[in-house]
């Protein structure tokens, strides 16, 4: 145990430091309230400056053009990435997710294809992973792949895509044996998503906005070397996406969400509560308090689960204890703003009386979703329950 | 970086395990609570001949020399076997207090014999109220004499010394001293017995001043949260092990999911407790300057989890879990004994606010 960072550790942070500070950007701010479709290139230009200081994917191997960052480099990664406050990158899924998907089960081919443009943000990854009828019980997904020659003919529909309107490529999850038990029958494709028979339609969610896609899929023709992984193996192609998703994510929310408890800490001066300033306010203070507390356990707990990762190999069924902490935890966190701003929490942006130009009323509504998004708290705690606890399965 | 256990550590915490669980087993710790005392002498002979009683003291001092980070781990595991007796009183309480106050010649006298297994003490600090901030006491010594009242003081009938905290420094009195009074108050935790002390005109002997103290009381509370965090552990072994065996409906009431979302809830109140306590060991080991908040934050974490996992636990373990014979209910006892001492949660969110509401708002003033 040894919580200092190494001299590694330090190079390797100073080194980003000192690309950072020469060359993130600094007019961030004019375009973060802008809706994403206006910024997207903006976007995929700091991505392809990352990349060119080979900052992308800093967790990607050596050959793949990352840097074979350990588990704590990451997380110094995304700590100073937070605290320059720099934009986020274009094709988060495709580096996240999709790339290390693809690198552990995809042909030579396929990396030699897929991956540098993955990097340069060139072509922009979706998931197509949920459908209307599989959410939590994503085995049970009816999107279907025939056999016809050299090719699949894909018909079907998804739901729930991040980046969906914007992407070129798509990891598919289809169904290529309806024969087989659920999750025996699945397969993943790797679809372009110009093929004709692709059509994405906006998805409007609770906040307003439409930060996802609907996919339908008509008699769309994908080539059987687009299988990433064995055909009727997807299931466990499939669950690595999930499990990267829910381990890694974690470590790049502690630095935001401390950026938050600052900002409200700070905010619970200025606010009068029960004839004081929230500040000082006892209940207030407790629940400040907690929430603070939570933050940092938060990240301890990551910092204890990278160093199992580190011995015991690739993210486990663990990550789902921290996706259920992280996302309840900001539903806590945007509840306790809501009290300390009374009515003011309620103004939307635009309006000139919201607080911090309405980032906390889209919050509270935004994060009613954290706790349903890559997969429920209910599916996260069965997982927990059977995978981690060893009780018998319960679905 | 690295927040896994070393090999050493990984070693001295499995021993620690492998001791305890044969030394004292349930059964035991079950024979021990029936007793006035909760206290065995030989048991005790047998935890300082393993070198736990002088874990986290300086070799000068006849200690062992290990960190706080280690010390936290034997507690952990002492707190998994419910272990009776003065272990927490004597070691990481009035140990921990004599270690930072004391002057080196009363260290080689009093903390040697803690660290050779000679002596138990305790640390009388509560008054009538029960705050368990020092700035309110009231009992003070006048002429090297003490007068007052102490409330919930643990293990104090078979500690050799009390260490009493009063308004004007630390002193030691010889509990066979005249003038000292000891009645039983009788705790939930039947492992941990409590006493209240009265001195008139008691005669003590000064250790130092109270300067030293709130780090101490860092120590001491470090220690309980990780004593806190074996406790959860061992009560979310037995609810799973019980969840897998049980049947109803025919089926192992582990299967369905209003059980194993009670249980998913204990494991993360317990590694997000773990995760706290094993930061603030390390912390105060190597003196960072958030030491003090990390330590408020493991307390105030454990204080509610250990409460809602022993909870869950009961719950999970239904008519069972209502029984005497039921383990549960003795960690459930220590939970709350444990949860109150050295400051709740309420009490430790209070004084998280003050480190990071208020000072940031007076260090920004300084700016």
């Amino acid at each position: 145990m040894d919580l200092n960072l190494s001299n590694e550790e330090i190079r390797f942070r100073d080194e980003l430091r000192a690309w950072l500070l020469s060359n993130v950007p600094r007019d961030w701010s004019e375009w973060r309230e802008k809706p994403i479709e206006e910024s997207f290139t903006y976007l995929r230009d700091w991505q392809r400056k990352l990349h060119e200081g080979r900052w992308a994917a800093v967790s990607w191997p050596k050959e793949y053009g990352g840097r074979s960052a350990t588990l704590m480099q990451q997380a110094i990664f995304w700590e100073e990435m937070a605290r320059v406050e720099a934009p986020p990158m274009a094709n988060a899924l495709g580096l996240g997710l999709i790339g290390p998907t693809i690198m552990a089960f995809g042909t030579e081919a396929q990396k030699q294809r897929f991956i540098p443009k993955i990097l340069s943000a060139e072509e922009i990854w979706c998931q197509g992973f949920s459908e209307p009828n599989a959410g939590s019980d994503l085995a049970s997904l009816q999107t279907e792949a025939r056999l016809d020659g050299r090719n699949y003919i894909v018909n079907g529909q998804k739901v729930w895509t991040s980046y969906g309107w914007v992407s070129n490529w798509c990891e598919l999850v289809v169904r290529t044996d309806p024969n087989l038990p659920k999750h025996k029958g699945l397969t993943v494709l790797l679809v372009d998503m110009k093929s004709p028979g692709v059509e994405v339609r906006p998805l409007r969610q609770m906040t307003g906005e439409s930060e996802f896609n609907e996919i339908f899929f008509r008699d769309v023709r994908v080539p059987v070397e687009n299988t990433l992984g064995q055909v009727n193996d997807g299931w466990n192609v499939a669950v690595s996406t999930l499990m990267h998703e829910r381990g890694a994510y974690g470590a790049r929310l502690h630095p935001i969400f401390k950026r938050f408890i600052n900002r409200l800490m700070e905010l619970s001066r200025e606010f009068p509560k029960n004839g004081h300033t929230a500040a000082q306010d006892p209940l207030t203070r407790q629940k400040l308090a907690q929430c603070y507390a939570e933050i940092e356990i938060m990240h301890w707990n990551q910092l204890r689960a990278f160093s199992r990762i580190s011995t015991f190999g690739a993210p486990g069924p663990e990550g789902s204890m921290q996706k259920i902490f992280w996302s309840e935890l900001n539903q806590r966190l945007q509840q306790i703003a809501q009290e300390i701003f009374g009515p003011y929490g309620q103004l939307l942006a635009g309006d000139s009386r919201a607080v911090d130009t309405g980032i906390w009323s889209y919050g509270y509504l935004r994060t009613r979703g954290n706790t349903i998004e890559a997969g429920t708290s209910e599916v996260q705690r069965s997982i927990v329950g059977h995978f981690v606890l060893g009780l018998p399965k319960s679905y | 970086m690295d927040f896994a256990l070393s090999e050493s550590q990984q070693l001295l915490k499995d021993n620690a395990r492998k001791f305890f669980s044969t030394e004292c087993p349930m059964s035991e710790v079950r024979r021990l609570m029936e007793t006035d005392t909760a206290y065995d002498p030989a048991l005790w002979a047998k935890i300082a001949e393993q070198g736990y009683t002088g874990c986290m003291f300086s070799e000068e001092f006849g200690g062992v020399g290990l960190g706080k980070a280690e010390f936290i781990l034997l507690m952990e595991e002492a707190g998994r076997a419910l272990l009776p007796g003065p272990f927490f009183s004597t070691v990481a309480l009035a140990g921990a207090v004599m270690d930072a106050v004391a002057t080196p010649e009363q260290r080689k006298k009093y903390l040697a014999a803690i660290c050779s297994g000679e002596a138990r003490s305790t640390v009388a600090l509560l008054e009538d109220g029960g705050v368990w901030d020092p700035a309110h006491l009231q009992l003070a010594s006048l002429n090297g004499k003490l007068s007052g009242e102490k409330l919930f003081v643990t293990d104090a009938v078979i500690a050799d010394w009390i260490v009493v905290v009063a308004r004007n420094g630390v002193f030691l009195v010889d509990r066979k001293s005249p003038g000292l009074e000891i009645s039983k108050m009788s705790g939930m935790d039947l492992t941990r017995k409590l006493y209240s002390l009265k001195f008139s005109q008691t005669p003590a002997e000064k250790l130092g001043d109270s300067k030293a103290l709130p780090k101490a009381f860092d120590v001491a509370t470090a220690a309980l949260a990780a004593e806190m965090v074996g406790g959860m552990q061992r009560t979310v072994e037995l609810t799973v092990e019980y969840a897998k065996t049980r049947k109803q409906f025919g089926k192992p009431i582990g299967s369905f999911q209003a059980v194993q979302h009670q249980c998913a809830d204990m494991y993360l109140e317990t590694e997000s407790s773990r995760s706290a306590a094993y930061y603030a060991g390390w912390a105060l080991e190597h003196n960072v300057p958030e030491a003090t908040l990390a330590v408020s934050i493991a307390k105030m974490y454990s204080s509610d989890a250990s409460r809602t996992v022993g909870n869950r636990g009961i719950q999970v373990h239904g008519g069972m879990g209502f029984t005497w014979e039921s383990d549960v209910h003795l960690y459930y006892r220590r939970a709350k004994a444990s949860e109150t001492a050295f400051g709740d949660a309420t009490f430790h969110r209070e004084r998280i606010a003050r480190l990071v509401i208020d000072e940031a708002v007076a260090s920004a003033g300084h700016a």
